[in-house]
């Protein structure tokens, strides 16, 4: 059995669709804006309760940027809402200026990140997000698990003054986290204590982290579940808390294993603490076309994978 | 808000941020005197008659007009004309392009520089950047005017044509858009480098109400400013293609595009001040 119940399944895309509308309800000042996408968004119920404070830019997500980094003098808090793909390396030098450099309240919220976008293939699933948005100076990154968790960031970024990038995706994934647990901006959640490795997951991957967990306890280890829902700003001192325990680390993410979120965790341990460290991401390629279980087994991101890079990890450990 | 200036008070100070101009750029040896002496009249114009602004400057700008500059290299003239409308110390142009400095070589808000509401320098983004704060404006029930600034090379970023595609259809009609058409840019004349052809019956077709005017008159330019505020509220966004001389003011910076982003040495500045009347006191 693993440590959480399944509660039920939706995709995390669906999550923000709620989260907008009740951060709209909760405040006038908060604006939408998409690119032609409202329905993969699932921005329907935002649009319908508040079609004067939506904005349809149509399929030009550079001028979005600028509208959205224009909304907030005035005092709005504009949620961009497109594929994540067209919400980052296709927007890049306009975020960096206009929204990152500018220090403006723009919260881009990027759906389909990933391989689990699935067949649409790898023109549309970016791995590389994460890595260029954390890059840039003043910008939080966020990365929810699943549905509940993902409802919960969108209503907690409406809430924070600042740039922020929101990442959630496609598949309709088991949603675990129950609506009373805390999200706090820039906070770790642990999820399974444990003594034998640190498990560190975002995304889609805290699901199958939690699952690994469950291989990892009958082969009689004990791995401690960390979910990373905020990539940047880190939490270093609940990575370090828990490596000072367990002795060695994995990072589990559906992104480019250069420049992700297992990437920062290094920094993290290198700087303060170095120990072993496994990645569990994707190594240095372009996606393909498939269904998300498909992909996730190909390109090494899954449960499996994850009981893998953890077993190399307390090997490693054992052999310092 | 200060009172409006007359043409000769306006010319007056025009005089004097050509001066800042060339001494900013001659300082450090680096930056654009052409295309902020071919837009001078212009600042001068709007931040000295035109605008509905507080130098004690507020972001949100709540009813306020608005300023925005998408051709961020030409900060000198943007820098001088805050200054001497009291958004920050004249002797603050001292600093121009130099460490530690809140008046970056291309705008910056990351210093907080009073005046300034949006990084640019990276062409073609401010169009969108206005039309967000049209759009802002508009839900906030404030009809006050956003005015944009673009170059004219700059029309030949792709996110410029998104955004004047945009504001149309969204009937953004308190938004006055200006290009510095001097045809010139960095490599040569727009027209060799990249024609732009016919911006008027371009912005026509993309449904914006089109204005022309002479951006080195300064009469013209009041004239052109009143003719786009009469044309606002119509459903209709206006763009003033405003003819400009590269350089004007200072004889040998003019009719050609050397000048764009080079600093004169000492006997060129003093040949340049020679020619512009010191009327409010260098910084």
């Amino acid at each position: 059995m693993t440590k959480f119940e399944i509660l039920g399944k939706n995709d995390t895309r669906s999550g923000f669709g709620v989260g907008l509308l009740e951060a709209g309800q909760q405040n006038p000042n908060v604006v939408a804006l998409c690119a032609d996408l409202i329905g993969s968004l699932k921005m329907d119920a935002f649009i319908k309760e508040f079609p004067e404070r939506f904005f349809q830019v149509g399929i030009a997500e550079a001028n979005m940027m600028g509208i959205a980094a224009g909304l907030t003098i005035g005092g709005k808090i504009p949620f961009t809402g497109t594929f994540a793909n067209f919400s980052t390396g296709r927007v890049y030098d306009q975020i960096r200026q206009s929204i990152a450099y500018s220090g403006k309240n723009v919260k881009i919220c990027a759906s389909h990140a990933g391989v689990t976008l699935g067949e649409d293939g790898a023109t549309h699933q970016i791995l590389e997000d994460i890595g260029m948005m954390k890059m840039l100076p003043g910008m939080t990154v966020i990365n929810p698990c699943d549905y509940n968790q993902t409802r919960q960031a969108t209503v907690a970024i409406a809430k924070y003054e600042g740039p922020v990038y929101l990442r959630f995706g496609r598949p309709k994934v088991p949603i675990f986290i129950k609506e009373d647990m805390p999200f706090v901006i820039g906070k770790a959640l642990k999820l399974v204590e444990g003594s034998d490795v640190s498990i560190f997951a975002t995304g889609h991957l805290v699901w199958e982290a939690v699952l690994a967990e469950e291989i990892l306890r009958e082969k009689g280890i004990s791995a401690e579940i960390i979910n990373i829902h905020t990539i940047k700003p880190l939490d270093e001192k609940a990575i370090l808390d828990s490596v000072a325990k367990t002795g060695c680390a994995v990072s589990a993410e559906e992104h480019q294993m250069n420049g992700g979120l297992g990437d920062s965790i290094a920094q993290t341990l290198a700087t303060h603490n170095p120990l072993p460290q496994e990645y569990v991401a994707v190594k240095d390629s372009f996606g393909e076309s498939g269904v998300p279980e498909q992909l996730m087994e190909k390109y090494g991101l899954n449960a499996a994978h994850i009981v893998e890079a953890a077993l190399k990890a307390i090997d490693r450990k054992r052999k310092k | 808000m200060a009172e409006k200036k007359s043409v000769a008070e306006l010319k007056a100070i025009a005089s004097q941020v050509r001066r800042d101009i060339v001494r900013m750029v001659h300082s450090c040896q680096s930056g654009h005197p052409g295309g902020s002496l071919g837009c001078t009249d212009f600042f001068v114009a709007l931040y000295f008659h035109e605008m509905n602004h507080d130098p004690k400057f507020n972001m949100d700008a709540k009813g306020e007009d608005l300023f925005f500059l998408s051709n961020g290299h030409i900060s000198p003239v943007f820098y001088s004309v805050l200054a001497h409308s009291g958004y920050f110390p004249v002797k603050e142009l001292a600093t121009f392009r130099k460490i530690n400095s809140r008046l970056q070589g291309h705008p910056a808000t990351h210093e907080h520089l009073p005046g300034i509401r949006i990084a640019s320098g990276s062409l073609g983004q401010g169009l969108s950047v206005a039309i967000g704060a049209a759009e802002a404006k508009r839900l906030n029930k404030d009809d006050s005017y956003v005015y944009v600034l673009m170059g004219d090379g700059e029309q030949q970023e792709g996110q410029v044509w998104e955004a004047a595609m945009y504001a149309p259809n969204h009937k953004l009609d308190h938004l006055i858009a200006t290009i510095d058409w001097n045809g010139q840019q960095i490599d040569g004349p727009t027209a060799k480098i990249n024609d732009l052809r016919d911006l008027r019956a371009k912005y026509e077709a993309f449904g914006w109400e089109v204005i022309e005017s002479n951006g080195n008159d300064m009469a013209g330019i009041l004239a052109a400013l009143q003719k786009a505020k009469s044309l606002a509220g119509k459903g209709k966004p206006i763009m003033n293609l405003m003819k400009t001389e590269m350089g004007a003011g200072v004889d040998f910076m003019m009719g050609s595009h050397k000048w764009h982003g080079v600093a004169p040495n000492d006997e060129q500045l003093a040949e340049a001040l020679g020619q512009l009347e010191e009327t409010l006191g260098d910084y």
